[in-house]
């Protein structure tokens, strides 16, 4: 059996960047496994622009974004091998894989970091009804059409959902030469950054449609039209308001899943709140050893964000390797207070070290709030912000000594606080 | 000429085929669309049925009992999944105890085979401790198993041509005409045969062609049936297949696994005049959920990857019609099809084989090989299975579907096979490929280009289903023609 200190699961933003960041804590014996026939992940169809203005302080795109970090693999000489699916992961981190060129292998790490990224939730997800018929992509399978593979999916064209894909696709579709003729959301707000909502939606006239959603599918050979109804409080369609959108292409960008069967296979506990692993403030899982970041662990809104938690998690599995990662003594349970939603980490160890960052999505659209971090009742940090929305994470970076006495506390609890009217 | 066609490639034509090969006999199947399995075959509920469910004295009872002791042997001779879970038929009445007894003695009527008994409350849930708490008691049923439909259809339709039939697809047949010499006309859109006898088993539209020919009118209507698909997740929250007591439209909302580790969870019953319309609704959806949260108080609806509806034939007299039609001697009916029509299928298939050899004094095919193997499934192989396989062919290293862990090869396999897979969704009831939790997000690219290379057309021509459902609507820019 092949060996190694860190393994790392996919190719993406995230195992680059815990690539990376476990090279440069001192790690030299790394594997990166990529499904796909180059590394990069999803990024490889990214081809607009706005990425790593925080990390890189310039406008890139994704493959260049991309590209950053995979100079620097090659440069470091971390081995990755593309084209390799791995099937499974035992709890003693030994992952089964198959690639055409090696067969099945198993491959005994001390360490390994799961960065497989997210899924696009289909339309059977929502069980929305009518034909089933040809015309319906989720944004990102349409995007790999348009953008890697050359092809048009249609000309007129109809958007579920506005997360940030449909939206940056929404841009896309119409420089293509396509009508995109309405964003339909189902909530009263986007789940996208407000940049791309302004950049990909207003500066091309293309209507926003909030507490909307798509009633029928039409077609029975290929799409034809959708009928697309308002929705009330309780987000059920309201009769009398079904309007008919003639269209060939619908596109879904309803939501974001953490791919974690993988996960589950090794035993690593799952939070329903973001649909990835319960982490600790060093990423790690609940299999010792076994780390966790990115998309996975849960959907981020800037790849930024991502490279910096996986770099994080890198360097952490390297000390994990090493023995020298604290060893995680009792456990503080993290509690989402009031508009809180999907928090990582978890956990906080007592023994937590250097800044210990919590991220999260508002539950709502919040102005004027302040987000709250409490221990045991006893405010620790309070924030005042301009506005709070679920498509824009929140990023809280706290120093563990603030964050005391932690041994004997019961909860951390993050909250947000909105003014009185 | 032909002895026999066969009009539509479904369960029933794709069995009959496959009986028909047994004989020396010239056998010609046409199916209207692209592809076999692609209508009520393809969307049902996948069940074995044990049998108890038929008035005694019918054709379902009798076809059902008999198909369904024909299963262990088709499971060996085409490899097809078969699964022995049980069916239990669960009474959420305290008043529906009389039920539960009528439906045990029609099962003894009807000669069900296996374990057939009424288990109280607490045998209900220490067998299935999911149950809805309001559930009684149950009848259980061991004969009661789960199948898969397509490959089922699709190893009889494999079959049925390594044994000599002809499958033509795109075939639609327009007209059946009787000829002076007592032979018959097949007028299709890919041409005129002549046959000496013709099987009917066109599904929902079985009464056309009947109808062409004799004067014993028949009317078939769709009775369309909504479902949902929930991921392989919850394959263990049940371990049979959990009906509730039957209503006059049917065997009412069940949950049961299926062969590939998902669960289904439907049909309803609405009759409907329009025989494609194959759409879900928000009602039917919604009365589904309503009915099966009965069986599984809380659904979990994010758990769904799927829906869809299916049709089934539903005819006048409430049983199958079968058999040579009394005033058109040479056409054989296999008319009515529903439920426990896949169950029935082998037998269906059997009898009327038998009543075209003797019609046409077919004689013995020496050379018939009942054994089908199937596509290898790699997502079920261990792992010394799979680094054989991968050594034997590379392309089984290269996942495709992710979801369901289907490879390349086994995707090439389903489009080379005899009556191979043409379009997307005929990969996919081949192989699994589209059919898990991201429902075809990642793989439908790469399987537009390899059934674009395997077929030898351009990725602008690979259909969803064949027909003008393309997927793509052209190239971004021309050279990309040339670069393709």
């Amino acid at each position: 059996m092949r060996n190694t200190d860190i393994l790392i699961i996919g190719g993406g933003p995230a195992g680059l960047a815990a690539a990376v960041g476990a090279y440069e804590a001192g790690a030299r014996d790394i594997l990166i496994l990529e499904r796909e026939e180059r590394l990069g992940g999803i990024l490889k169809q990214c081809i607009h622009n706005g990425f790593g203005l925080h990390t890189f302080k310039e406008e890139l795109t994704g493959p260049e974004y991309a590209q950053r970090f995979i100079d620097k693999v090659e440069a470091y000489q971390i081995p990755y091998q593309c084209e390799t699916m791995v099937l499974d992961v035992s709890p003693e981190k030994v992952v089964t894989c198959v690639s055409r060129k090696n067969g099945l292998e198993h491959i005994q790490a001390k360490a390994v970091i799961l960065c497989m990224g997210c899924r696009e939730r289909p339309r059977g997800s929502l069980a929305t009804p009518g034909e089933r018929c040809p015309g319906v992509y989720t944004a990102g399978t349409a995007q790999k059409f348009t953008n890697l593979e050359g092809m048009m999916p249609g000309k007129e064209v109809v958007i579920l959902g506005s997360g940030d894909i449909g939206l940056i696709m929404a841009r896309r579709m119409t420089f293509l030469g396509a009508k995109v003729h309405a964003c339909v959301e189902l909530m009263p707000f986007s789940s996208g950054l407000k940049r791309n909502i302004v950049q990909c939606l207003d500066d091309f006239g293309i209507p926003l449609l909030l507490s909307h959603t798509v009633v029928d599918i039409h077609g029975r050979e290929h799409l034809e039209g959708v009928t697309v109804a308002e929705v009330g409080p309780d987000l059920k369609p309201i009769p009398g308001t079904e309007q008919y959108f003639p269209c060939d292409t619908l596109l879904l960008s309803v939501g974001l899943i953490p791919e974690n069967e993988l996960s589950e296979m090794a035993g690593v506990e799952i939070a329903p709140s973001t649909s990835g692993a319960v982490v600790d403030e060093s990423l790690q899982t609940s299999v010792a050893g076994i780390f966790s970041c990115g998309n996975v662990l849960h959907v981020h809104d800037l790849v930024d964000f991502v490279s910096e938690e996986a770099t994080k998690a890198g360097a952490n599995a390297w000390q994990y390797v090493q023995g020298s990662l604290p060893e995680s003594g009792r456990k503080v349970p993290v509690q989402m207070g009031f508009g809180v939603g999907g928090i990582v980490p978890q956990f906080v160890s007592d023994k937590a070290e250097g800044n210990v960052s919590f991220m999260f999505r508002p539950r709502n659209v919040y102005r004027g709030a302040r987000v709250i971090v409490e221990l045991d009742g006893t405010q620790i940090l309070s924030k005042k912000t301009m506005i709070l929305a679920p498509g824009e994470m929140v990023n809280l970076s706290i120093p563990a000594e603030k964050l005391q006495p932690l041994a004997d506390a019961q909860a951390i609890t993050v909250r947000i606080e909105v003014p009185e009217a | 000429m032909y002895d026999v066609i066969i009009i539509g490639g479904g369960v029933v034509g794709c069995a009959v085929a496959r009986e028909l090969s047994r004989y020396r006999c010239k056998t010609l199947l046409l199916e209207k669309t692209n592809d076999i399995c692609n209508g009520q075959s393809k969307a049902n509920t996948a069940i074995l049925h044990g049998g108890y469910d038929a008035k005694p004295g019918t054709l379902k009872a009798k076809f059902n009992v008999l198909g369904n002791a024909m299963f262990d042997r088709l499971h060996e001779e085409l490899d097809v999944p078969v699964q022995w879970n049980t069916s239990l038929v669960v009474s959420f009445q305290e008043d529906g105890h009389p039920m539960l007894e009528k439906l045990l003695q029609q099962g003894i009527d009807n000669g069900c085979r296996g374990e057939l008994r009424i288990i109280d409350r607490e045998e209900l849930r220490r067998r299935e401790p999911n149950i809805g708490s309001t559930a009684c008691e149950a009848l259980l049923v061991g004969a009661g198993g789960i199948v898969c439909p397509y490959e089922l259809t699709v190893a009889y339709a494999e079959n049925a041509a390594m044994n000599g039939a002809e499958f033509q697809r795109n075939a639609e047949v327009t007209e059946v005409k009787k000829l002076a010499n007592g032979n018959w006309l097949v007028v299709s859109s890919i041409g005129s045969f002549e046959t000496r006898a013709v099987v009917n088993a066109a599904g929902v539209y079985s009464d056309v062609f009947n109808n062409m020919v004799s004067e014993n009118k028949i009317h078939i209507h769709p009775r369309r049936g909504e479902y949902y698909i929930l991921d392989k997740k919850y394959k263990n929250v049940f371990h049979a297949a959990m009906f509730q007591l039957p209503t006059k439209m049917g065997k009412g909302i069940l949950i049961a696994p299926t062969v590939d580790g998902t669960v289904l969870v439907g049909p309803t019953a609405e009759d409907i005049e329009d025989k494609q319309d194959t759409r879900t609704t928000a009602e039917g959806l919604a009365k589904a959920l309503r009915e099966a949260s009965k069986t599984w108080e809380h659904i979990p609806t994010r758990g769904f990857i799927t829906t869809f509806s299916g049709l089934r034939s539903t005819g006048d007299t409430g049983d199958f019609l079968l058999g040579e039609a009394e005033d058109a001697p040479g056409f054989f009916n296999c008319c009515a099809i529903e439920s426990p029509g896949l169950t029935s299928s082998p037998a269906i298939a059997d009898w009327t084989a038998k009543q075209i050899a003797g019609k046409l004094a077919l004689e013995t095919n020496p050379d018939f090989n009942p054994i089908r193997k199937s596509i290898p499934k790699f997502r079920e192989l261990d792992d010394a299975q799979r680094a054989a396989l991968i050594a034997e062919n590379p392309d089984f290293g290269k996942i495709v579907c992710r979801c369901e862990t289907v490879t390349e090869a086994e995707i090439r396999e389903a489009i080379r096979r005899p009556v191979g897979a043409l379009d997307v969704d005929g990969v996919k009831r081949r192989t699994r490929a589209g059919m898990g939790r991201c429902q075809a997000g990642f793989c439908t690219p790469r399987t537009v280009e390899i059934l674009a290379e395997e077929l030898g057309i351009s990725p602008l021509e690979v259909t969803k289903f064949g027909g003008k459902s393309y997927l793509l609507d052209g190239y971004l820019f021309e050279e990309g023609k040339n670069h393709a």
